[in-house]
């Protein structure tokens, strides 16, 4: 990264930390900058520290950043938690008299944030405050602060636009009129993309549900997974569809199922908790061969685990959950973009294959923001497989259509209620071609056989990235919403001379084996970097390409997103360099 | 238009003398009754013998996993508004392991029919104590009698404020096809109990018993179907042993309230965004 800044601002949650937050990565957005933004917040509605991490950069960025430049801090606590994480030179902006812990090496500035509030008209605008002083540091005026800030609080009348305003201006002069430090941003883009986006993942999920022609939604609410069903709650009407909030996630996934048999698009979206109840019926759809689409956004587990924090520790039970054996499909978006063209994927394989698809995304992912000017909508369409159209069913007679009929790909015509001819049983019961239940034992292995088959076939994308040579010293091996962060790793590695390589997988099943042999054959060594505890991606590549001598883990399960220096450190350790600490 | 033999699939494997017969009798009476289009109805079961009927039915089936045959039937139906659903299983299924799922679908009031076939007793899994056992009742799991109280789905549903609650008898073919005609017609969630006797696991609950202690509610002088505690009285006081269209209520249904829901079935429309959706669904990120 060329040139980049990293601000915080942290306090009790409740204090209007996060409107803090989006009214600076907004403007910055608007400004022609790259932004991301990581909240990290905690399992509570009020109390507890929270903060909000923005990082600006001249270039697409998919992680928050390792540094931190500007701090705001509206409480000891949001000083004590993040001084670590604050370079040399950095300026914390503390709220009143709060204390710096120790040395010099930042700029500590006391400055009276809830004071000039007041004086603005209430003390609740302590962070319009705050964004004037970081207007100050980083050289911007309180006029670049306006059009967001109208956009926000215009609702609320004039006046309310005018005091936050003044509240801005009053922290901007109280900086310059104390202090002299200054930070600069990168320099601003010359052009802004007209496709420059403010996204998150969740958001670009639900887009592409939308775009999918997915218009049944039925959820229920679970972080960090519930800003899906904000995006359909808000869209779906546009388009004559509906959101159903379940009772629980038995009752999602199978309103899911029951939508996707009648011949609607529809999906569920949950977390750990939930995808756990859905475990049988995600048996159901691979029995009775019903496309079905559930989003898992995975967080901390097990178990209620850290409800609020990201993992990547469900793709065992992706791969592997319910009773049986059945195909099913598992993508792991490995960028905000790709949330939104996987989910549209994910529909069009979910009919395609007629089998579950599981698209399992995870909090960092689903609820960071960032800038891109990549979201591809023209790339956009529906492919619906195998479903029979009226003409195909003119000449079926009542009863003698055999949905299950077994094929040389294993996939077989399927007709959707309403349609003549067509009517049959989908059903969790071993059938024979009609779909009546039977225990023939010739049947039962035709069927199961034909539907073991329809992924041996499977011509969709293998969703690997590879960047480097396949014979690196060591290749880097990540799945999902680290790409960013390894790729980072690596430019920080090749800068000090040494050889790395990184590959990223966006499909876990059906496994990219002839994708990734070259590269686990040619590296030096591998390491698998993973947000869990148990290397279950690195248990993958062992199942599938072998290679166990090669294969190192970079595991990291706390509860906070990796960071680059994570990476760097353990990957200087596997290649035996630079001083162990 | 469909005549009764469009409405008859596989054969039934239930044991002879089943009262799950007399339901799919009934059923297909009623849909030869209204002139539904086979293929415009949807059978969607739960497990157990009650879960085959979407197999014996002449409709579109969907056999789902058990206790989970309302939350699947609810999608069917919002999937294609068009279509008549009909979601059918056992106590077991409908009042033991799918029991959340009952209340939520009467509050819910999609426009689905709820056809529960109620022999208090698992009979596919061989005579195990079900929701609805007696208090007392002998069976493989209770050798001493059941020591809980059972649901009353008829009270459970008076009190979650369900538009339409009925309860049919299997040896009455007659009046249940009338009554599931009925709960068809219903503009809204409709539920059906129905007696139908397990004449395998359980020798209480019989032909016989129900035949000389039900009591029609048509014959009840001045019973009133629309006064919603005078039904919970009466219901209550007969320890449930009634039959008839116990209690109907107009109330709006889900499709009718949820804002813009596309009155064409959705599985019948083209779902594909132009340059100009994408135009302002992207504005809100610029």
């Amino acid at each position: 990264m060329s040139h980049q800044l990293g601000w915080k601002v942290g306090g009790e949650q409740g204090a209007g930390i996060d409107s803090t937050g989006e009214i600076f990565a907004w403007t910055m957005h608007r400004l022609g900058y790259y932004v991301f933004a990581y909240r990290h917040f905690m399992s509570r509605i009020k109390g507890g520290h929270t903060n909000y991490k923005i990082r600006v950069a001249d270039a697409e960025i998919t992680h928050h950043g390792d540094d931190l430049h500007i701090l705001v801090a509206f409480d000891q606590e949001t000083v004590n938690v993040n001084w670590n994480e604050l370079v040399d030179g950095g300026i914390v902006i503390a709220d009143g008299s709060l204390k710096a812990p120790d040395d010099a090496r930042v700029q500590f500035c006391n400055i009276p944030l809830t004071g000039l509030a007041k004086e603005a008209g209430s003390a609740i605008m302590k962070n319009m405050v705050a964004v004037g002083v970081t207007a100050a540091i980083v050289g911007l005026t309180p006029e670049h602060f306006l059009p967001v800030i109208e956009e926000r609080f215009a609702k609320k009348g004039q006046d309310v636009v005018d005091s936050n305003l003044s509240a801005v201006r009053k922290g901007f002069a109280h900086y310059n009129e104390h202090f002299a430090g200054h930070l600069a941003l990168p320099d601003a883009p010359e052009s802004v993309d007209p496709n420059h986006l403010y996204i998150s993942g969740n958001e670009a999920v639900a887009l592409g549900a939308l775009a999918a022609g997915c218009r049944v939604l039925a959820q229920y609410p679970i972080t960090p997974a519930t800003e899906v069903m904000y995006s359909l709650v808000k869209y779906l009407p546009e388009y004559g569809g509906v959101v159903i909030q379940a009772e629980d996630e038995i009752a999602a996934v199978n309103m899911a199922l029951g939508a996707n048999y009648a011949g609607t698009r529809s999906m569920t979206c949950t977390s750990g908790p939930g995808f756990s109840l859905m475990m049988e019926a995600l048996g159901l759809s691979g029995m009775s061969e019903t496309p079905l689409v559930i989003v898992d956004v995975q967080r901390s587990g097990p178990s209620t685990g850290l409800p609020t924090k990201t993992e990547q520790s469900d793709l065992y039970e992706a791969l592997y959950g319910s009773h049986g054996e059945f195909p099913r499909i598992v993508l792991a978006p490995t960028s905000v973009q790709e949330c939104f063209s996987y989910a549209v994927l994910a529909f069009n394989l979910a009919e395609r294959y007629q089998c579950p698809v599981i698209l399992a995304s995870d909090l960092y992912m689903g609820m960071s923001k960032g800038s891109t000017d990549l979201l591809d909508t023209t790339a956009v369409s529906i492919e619906r497989g195998k479903l029979l159209a009226d003409a195909d069913l003119a000449g079926v007679t009542r009863g003698e259509f055999r949905r299950y009929a077994v094929t040389d790909d294993g996939v077989s015509p399927r007709a959707i209620p309403g349609q003549k001819g067509g009517r049959f049983i989908a059903l969790g019961n071993e059938h024979d071609e009609l779909g009546f239940e039977m225990e023939d034992q010739t049947m039962r292995n035709l069927q199961m056989d034909k539907r073991a088959r329809k992924l041996t076939g499977y011509t969709g994308p293998n969703g690997v990235t590879a960047v480097g040579p396949a014979s690196s010293a060591l290749t880097l091996v990540g799945f999902g919403s680290t790409k960013g962060v390894i790729a980072e790793a690596r430019e920080a590695l090749l800068a000090e001379g040494l050889q790395v390589s990184h590959v990223q997988l966006g499909v876990l099943a059906p496994f990219p084996e002839d994708a990734l042999k070259p590269y686990v054959e040619g590296a030096g060594r591998l390491l698998v970097v993973e947000v869990n505890s148990r290397g279950q991606l690195a248990d993958q590549l062992r199942l599938h390409l072998g290679h166990h001598e090669k294969l190192d883990s970079c595991l990291k399960y706390d509860g906070d997103p990796l960071l680059i220096a994570d990476i760097v450190k353990r990957a200087k350790e596997v290649l035996s360099v630079g001083s162990p600490s | 238009m469909a005549v009764l033999a469009d409405y008859k699939a596989e054969k039934p494997t239930w044991c002879p003398g089943c009262g799950d017969f007399g339901v799919l009798n009934a059923l297909q009476r009623a849909a030869v009754d209204l002139a539904l289009d086979p293929e415009e109805m949807v059978v969607v079961s739960g497990i157990g013998c009650s879960g085959k009927l979407s197999a014996y039915f002449g409709s579109y089936g969907l056999h789902t996993i058990h206790g989970r045959s309302l939350p699947t039937a609810q999608g069917v139906k919002m999937a294609n508004r068009d279509l008549t659903v009909v979601a059918a299983g056992g106590d077991g299924d409908g009042f033991g392991i799918g029991l959340g799922h009952f209340i939520h679908a009467m509050r819910r009031n999609i426009d689905i029919t709820y056809l529960v076939m109620d022999n208090h007793i698992y009979g596919l899994t061989t005579g195990q104590t079900s929701p609805t056992s007696d208090h007392g009742m002998v069976t493989k799991t209770a050798p001493k009698g059941a020591v809980e109280e059972p649901v009353h789905p008829l009270e459970l549903a008076l009190v979650t404020g369900c538009g339409f609650i009925a309860q049919g008898f299997s040896g009455d073919i007659a009046q249940l096809s009338q009554i599931i005609k009925r709960a068809i017609a219903h503009k809204g969630f409709s539920f059906v109990n129905i007696y139908s006797p397990c004449v395998t696991y359980n020798k209480q609950n019989t032909y016989e018993f129900y035949k000389g202690n039900v009591k029609k509610v048509e014959e009840i002088d001045g019973y009133d179907a629309t006064n919603r505690f005078a039904v919970l009285q009466q219901v209550s006081e007969a320890h449930a042993l009634l039959t008839g269209v116990l209690y109907e209520a107009e109330r709006p249904t889900f499709e009718q309230s949820v804002p813009r829901f596309a009155t064409t079935g959705l599985s019948q429309l083209e779902h594909r965004l132009d340059a100009k959706d994408y135009e302002r669904l992207l504005a809100d990120f610029r």
